[in-house]
């Protein structure tokens, strides 16, 4: 059957008021998760994470390591879950595949000139094809900030489902970058022309500039998710990613998760987190919740 | 084929444990007396009654009732400390232990809210992080003024009118207590506070902190009693000022009461609020207005949002997000700090809502609950909604004083103005909409004393609160607040 080309259709998104969506997040952000509601939330977290390494200083070397790390979390805590994928840059997603090769977490991959996306959509199409060529299950690509603010939507739309088409089985997360994005109103624009336009996932930002991932950002999006769900029956993920580094932070994520789209969505199939310093942090609290002490840093390994 | 049903499923298997507010700090006295001439005494009449935890149904304290003879003694008290102390006292002085009360229930906010919640039913986090703290807020507001009053009212020479006799409600009884306390202080009157007979505690738990405050002895008295006790006091001949909050009923019988004398008056009464979503309002903040605005407080609230109205293209939407996001709201104790929707007030209280429920069922309503547990013991209500009713059916007519809320679609701007006004009542209104000229064509047109725009149930000491037609009259709250006080 001939595949029908996507158009955009414009269509107008709701409005978003700023100080209701403070509103909401209070409200999570005032629930008390203890005892075994945390247990169960901090592994749940575990299991979502992304672990990441994004860095112009990355190396083979290191990208094996943290390839190990994923498969070791904490080796004195048996049956902890694992991550749900490493996250690193198109030219290591071979050692990254053969690293993690039988462990069942997914290889993710950037691509489309991350972090900025300036580049021609030549250019990033071959970005993901290499990625996706290497064996990336997952693609990881950002929209065009300056054509989206000049308001050429269609452009923005039609650079992501190329990319989409482009990564064939591979589940592409769409980065919105929505520190450059300025209001939620935009951040919700964005979330509607990337679902439309055939994202797997929706990701709050790169993790390379300030700020990141927010909860009342994260909200807007969860928002849109939940709309076009009932409006398509298709379902799409989300992932926060960047300046999500401790436990507590991750389990308010979570809660606004379970309020806001329930069990569909609580699991590593269709949330994510997006950093890296936040599974030490969880193993760390995990270690507490069963032993009654904190243990030090030390006893967690850094990779 | 047939289209797959779409639905969110909120069962997560990922539930909240308990995490209840600890009790074991507060001090709750077995047996409380009558807070007459900064004394503690022992009630004329001999009699006491108990106060219980709504959610429970456990007693927490006997309280005493008082009679005739206990309000006199009280006005007596009020009257002396006027002539002798208060008039007299340089306003700067005044505002330096209205400062000092403000400060002391800051440092007891915690045992207040945990009395709060026990005496009355409410969660924890909006005793905690909105009842106390905004008392607090009304204490410092009006201790600001005290000795600035000259600046508030230019030119006006204004004069305090002498004893004040007020009648707080059992929804916010704290909160009210300072609302009314604060400002009567502020402009150099005395008082003598009653207030409800099923939450008296925190009322009494301030009574302490103004002994502790060392505020000249008669300046506040607080008697407790219930509906003969507040009679006695508005019927008082030496009562200057009635300050009154609670039902259009009994505001009826304090105008009635008070027709023909020199009191002065401020009723603030009933309300049934109309809520107004237009298709271009942010929507998911609506539907989280929707919920601030009936279900806070278990819908005690006399300016709760208790009729919705949602045009007529986002109808479908609007309450397909409503019905969700009340999947997510937790009843139950009170105590809990995860808790969105505690106990019922009171036994009689429940009676009255579940008339109203059945009412609405008999009369064509469609009802919703979403499905939930609540305890065993205890008075409690499900949140709940009620479609295809109209202008006509009694709930939406008839203050329910509980988390029920009355749904309607509009079509035109004039058509949903038209009903929102067609109510006795008056006291506040709530307009969405992303569109600036639209609402203030609204808010101009609406007939109630408060109106909020995208946002519903807020408050701030420095914003008058007050209703039009049956919701009363006078303003509490902000320089309006202070006039209710004054003469000219």
């Amino acid at each position: 059957m001939a595949k029908t080309k996507l158009v955009y259709q414009n269509n107008s998104s709701p409005k978003v008021d700023q100080v209701g969506i403070f509103d909401r997040i209070d409200r999570i952000t005032a629930r008390s998760i203890k005892n075994e509601a945390k247990v169960q939330g901090l592994k749940m977290a575990l299991n979502m994470v992304d672990l990441t390494t994004l860095e112009g200083a990355d190396t083979d070397r290191k990208v094996m390591q943290l390839c190990n790390k994923a498969q070791h979390l904490h080796d004195a805590h048996p049956n902890l879950p694992n991550v749900a994928a490493v996250c690193v840059y198109p030219n290591f997603v071979k050692i990254a595949k053969a690293s993690l090769k039988g462990s069942g977490i997914n290889v993710a991959s950037v691509a489309t000139a991350f972090p900025s996306g300036q580049s021609s959509l030549e250019i990033k199409l071959l970005d993901t094809k290499i990625a996706v060529d290497a064996g990336a299950e997952e693609v990881d690509m950002v929209i065009s900030r300056g054509k989206f603010h000049e308001g050429d939507y269609n452009f923005v739309f039609d650079e992501i489902a190329a990319i989409k088409e482009a990564c064939g089985s591979s589940r592409l997360k769409v980065i919105l970058e929505t520190g450059e994005l300025g209001t939620f109103d935009k951040v919700r624009k964005a979330s509607d022309i990337a679902m439309e336009a055939g994202a797997d996932f929706i990701k709050t930002s790169t993790g390379k500039i300030s700020p990141a991932a927010t909860l009342p950002v994260t909200l807007v999006m969860l928002e849109a998710i939940k709309d076009y769900y009932y409006k398509t029956g298709i379902q799409v993920g989300m992932k926060p990613a960047g300046g999500i580094s401790n436990s507590k932070l991750a389990l308010q994520y979570l809660m606004l998760v379970k309020e806001t789209l329930g069990k569909d969505w609580l699991n590593n199939q269709w949330f994510r987190f997006g950093a890296s310093s936040l599974a030490n942090d969880i193993l760390m609290q995990i270690m507490k919740q069963e032993t009654g002490v904190y243990q030090s840093k030390d006893y967690f390994s850094k990779d | 084929m047939a289209k797959k049903t779409i639905q969110i499923n909120f069962d997560t298997g990922w539930n909240l444990s308990p995490a209840p507010e600890s009790i074991d700090h507060i001090q709750i006295n077995e047996q409380y007396n009558l807070f007459i001439g900064g004394k503690w005494v022992k009630p004329n009449s001999g009699k006491y009654f108990a106060t219980i935890n709504p959610a429970t149904e456990e007693k927490l304290a006997m309280v005493a009732d008082a009679n005739e003879k206990d309000i006199d003694a009280a006005v007596k008290a009020a009257r002396k400390a006027y002539d002798t102390v208060w008039s007299k006292m340089p306003a700067k002085e005044r505002g330096k232990y209205i400062y000092r009360i403000a400060r002391l229930m800051q440092e007891k906010a915690r045992e207040l809210a945990v009395i709060e919640s026990l005496d009355g039913g409410k969660p924890i986090r909006e005793a905690r992080d909105i009842d106390i703290p905004l008392a607090c807020a009304h204490f410092f507001y009006y201790a600001g003024w005290a000795d600035k009053l000259d600046y508030a009212f230019p030119n006006r020479k204004p004069k305090s009118l002498g004893v004040a006799g007020q009648i707080t409600p059992w929804n916010f009884p704290l909160l009210m207590a300072a609302w009314k306390i604060a400002p009567a202080l502020a402009t150099g009157n005395t008082v003598v506070l009653k207030p409800a007979e099923t939450t008296p505690l925190t009322a009494l738990k301030l009574a302490e902190i103004i002994q502790e405050s060392g505020l000249p002895d008669g300046v506040v008295n607080i008697v407790t009693g219930a509906g003969a006790s507040g009679a006695a006091l508005v019927n008082h001949k030496d009562v200057d000022k009635i300050a009154f909050t609670g039902s259009t009923g009994v505001g009826k019988i304090i105008q009635n009461a008070i027709a023909g004398t020199n009191k002065k008056a401020t009723l603030e009464l009933g309300g049934k609020a109309a809520n107004i979503i237009f298709e271009d309002a942010p929507l998911d903040q609506a539907v989280e207005g929707i919920i601030n605005g009936i279900f806070f407080n278990q819908g005690h609230v006399c300016c709760a949002g208790s009729r919705l109205f949602i045009q007529e293209s986002v109808y479908d939407v609007v309450l397909r997000k409503l019905k969700d996001r009340m999947q997510a709201l937790v009843v139950g104790n009170p105590l809990d700090k995860n808790t969105d929707i505690g106990a019922i007030n009171s036994k009689e209280q429940l009676a009255t809502i579940n008339k109203y429920l059945k009412l609405g069922v008999k009369e064509g309503g469609e009802i919703y609950q979403p499905e939930c547990t609540v305890p065993k013991k205890g008075y409690w209500c499900k949140p709940t909604l009620f479609t295809n009713v109209s202008q006509s059916s009694s709930i939406v007519q008839e203050e329910i004083f509980g988390p029920v809320l009355a749904i309607q679609s509009f079509r035109t701007v004039d058509e949903v103005i038209d009903k929102a006004n067609n109510t006795p009542y008056g006291l506040s209104a709530g307009v969405w909409t992303d569109k600036g000229s639209k609402m203030f064509n609204l808010t101009s047109q609406l007939r109630a004393g408060i109106i909020w725009g995208n946002t519903f149930n807020k408050f701030d000491p420095t914003s008058p609160f007050g209703g039009y037609k049956e919701s009363g009259f006078g303003r509490e709250g902000g320089l309006h607040g202070l006039k209710a006080y004054l003469k000219f």
